[in-house]
């Protein structure tokens, strides 16, 4: 065993045992079989909406090169269930619960944090501002600096439980949205959600999504991602959380050289159930091998390794 | 459920368009069931195939692994290179099995294309339980019903329809159907393969008042029931709601499924 080599990150108020965790929606009660969920930084489950949703027509997921399209359409059962059924599910782990939560509107937002944040479990919140706001235009709150400022704030006033806001890729200026977040009281940043992207079969014609277009992930997109990572470091000083197309202990080391201070895994659970605990101990064996002995030596490295040319 | 490192035993193409993968399965421990499946990494972390496939059982034993697939993209493609002594990852098994109602003594399949292989891992089963199986096996061409010589050669009885012979219609299947049902007792059917066969199927097994039963094919995800990617719509009351392939299938009650 490693044991002089210190894994554990801050997010906020929340101490994690190791820096990784997974994507919301890559990861759930069907995994637990494959893995002690107790070895992650935290969990955090799929995205939870106010009242049961069916989700999207199918096909809702389809392959690209190093990547894949998905639009599920958060099918889920509601609160109520939650409450009654996940939370207690998740509550026998002793890492840290981070619910997801996803509303329709700003008032769902709120009502859902408060009401969920009272649960005991509950060590956080991750608000998924990339969802399509319907009391909106519906583009995603995430896509707008002022909705994004009131949808935080509003939250902000419900629970003092750190907020994780995951952004949208989908923006012009990433950095302005991050920078309105933190501002409105987010604890931490998740960067990114999914890239916008559509596929369409040659042979049928028609689009491989049953919604027309749907959320870019896996190895296609972690550039993309680590470049966002590196640009709102720069701009702000919470914590954030690293989240696309991390397939290895390297990757997860790539994007924490970017700026991160954790990571999300999804995609890669799919191709790997285990892709979590392996990564876990690929960043300890990188560790292990640049003879660091705390993972924090690695927190935006990229940036000083800059300054001093 | 594990993902095993299987050895490959074999990997040979048996008709123009399909292939039989046979793995050792001698570290597999957990009980494996018709209509169950397997979600195979078909390649190393590739650009092209990126995702896992799933793969129902075709025949299985104590000691081996069988799948019968047809090419079909990249994927299924990507699986014909590995040969003898290659491991792939094996994620299974997974998903709900074909029940066999109590005393039952004759089965009816109908199948479509890939389908067959899933409905003869059942068939095999029936077979050694001494139950009778009637087969009606439907595919684009003759050479694609690789397997109906096989089931026949165990004394199954097995009607062969095909594009090319022009007797896959429905109205043909559904005479053919009919045939079976008024010189037999059926006490169960089952289907796999083809949308339009499953409705025909619920016709009939409602209309005979017979137990049926669906196993359906969707792309996947996780396999797990974690990503909601492999949905279908159940009838459930008054209501339908959309259940996991990967989890609550891939097989279903005839009746509940709106295809």
């Amino acid at each position: 065993m490693t044991g002089r080599i210190n894994l554990k990150v801050q997010i906020g108020e929340l101490l994690l045992q190791n820096p990784v965790m997974p994507a919301s929606g890559a990861f759930g009660e069907g995994m637990d079989e494959l893995v002690d969920f107790n070895q992650l930084g935290a969990v955090v489950p799929k995205s939870i909406t106010r009242y049961p949703r069916g989700g999207n027509p199918t096909p809702r997921i389809c392959e690209t090169p190093s990547g894949m399209i998905n639009s599920i359409g958060i099918q889920s059962k509601g609160l109520d269930d939650y409450l009654a059924h996940t939370i207690p599910y998740y509550s026998r782990y002793h890492v840290p619960l981070i619910p997801s939560i996803s509303g329709d509107s700003i008032e769902e937002f709120v009502e859902m944090s408060r009401i969920i944040a009272l649960e005991e479990a509950v060590a956080g919140l991750e608000l998924n501002i990339s969802c399509p706001n319907l009391k909106g235009n519906g583009l995603s709150f995430g896509m707008d600096e002022e909705v994004t400022y009131q949808l935080i704030s509003e939250v902000r006033q419900v629970t003092t439980k750190p907020l994780l806001a995951k952004l949208t890729p989908n923006v012009t200026s990433i950095v302005d949205i991050a920078k309105s977040a933190v501002r409105a009281g987010a604890d931490s940043l998740v960067v990114a959600n999914t890239l916008l992207a559509m596929a369409i079969d040659t042979e049928s014609w028609k689009p491989k999504i049953g919604n027309l277009m749907g959320g870019l992930s896996g190895p296609a997109v972690r550039p993309v991602i680590v470049r966002m990572v590196y640009q709102v470091a720069q701009a702000v000083d919470v914590p954030i959380i690293g989240c696309g197309g991390i397939m290895c202990g390297r990757d997860a080391i790539e994007m924490m050289l970017a700026g991160a201070t954790a990571v999300q895994i999804g995609t890669a659970s799919f191709l790997n159930p285990t892709a979590m605990l392996e990564i876990i101990e690929e960043i300890k064996a990188y560790l292990k091998e640049h003879q660091l002995e705390d993972i924090q030596q690695l927190i935006g490295q990229a940036h000083s390794q800059i300054k001093q040319e | 459920m594990r993902d095993f490192r299987l050895k490959v035993v074999f990997n040979q193409q048996v008709s123009q368009r399909y292939w039989h993968l046979c793995l050792d399965a001698s570290s597999i421990q957990e009980d494996i069931k018709p209509g169950q499946f397997f979600n195979i990494f078909c390649s190393d972390y590739s650009t092209e195939p990126f995702l896992r496939r799933p793969f129902s059982l075709y025949h299985f034993d104590k000691m081996h692994l069988e799948f019968l697939y047809a090419i079909k993209g990249v994927g299924t493609k990507a699986l014909t290179h590995y040969q003898k002594g290659d491991t792939l990852n094996v994620l299974g098994p997974l998903g709900q099995f074909f029940q066999l109602p109590k005393n039952t003594r004759e089965i009816l399949l109908l199948a479509r294309g890939v389908g067959i292989a899933t409905l003869a891992a059942l068939a095999y089963e029936a077979y050694e339980r001494g139950i009778k199986v009637v087969g009606v096996l439907s595919a684009r061409t003759n050479d694609d019903l690789v397997i109906a010589d096989t089931l026949q050669s165990l004394g199954m009885v097995i009607y062969k329809v095909t594009d090319e012979n022009k007797t896959s219609d429905i109205e043909n299947v559904m005479e053919r159907l009919s045939f079976i049902l008024k010189q037999r007792t059926i006490d169960a059917v089952y289907t796999c393969g083809s949308r339009r066969l499953t409705r025909l199927l619920q016709r009939v097994s409602s209309e005979y008042g017979i137990y049926g039963e669906v196993a359906l094919e969707e792309n996947m995800g996780c396999s797990v029931g974690v990503c909601y990617a492999c949905v279908c719509q159940i009838k459930e009351k008054e209501d339908s709601q959309s259940v996991r392939i990967c989890r609550e299938g891939p097989v279903f009650p005839l009746e509940k499924v709106l295809v």
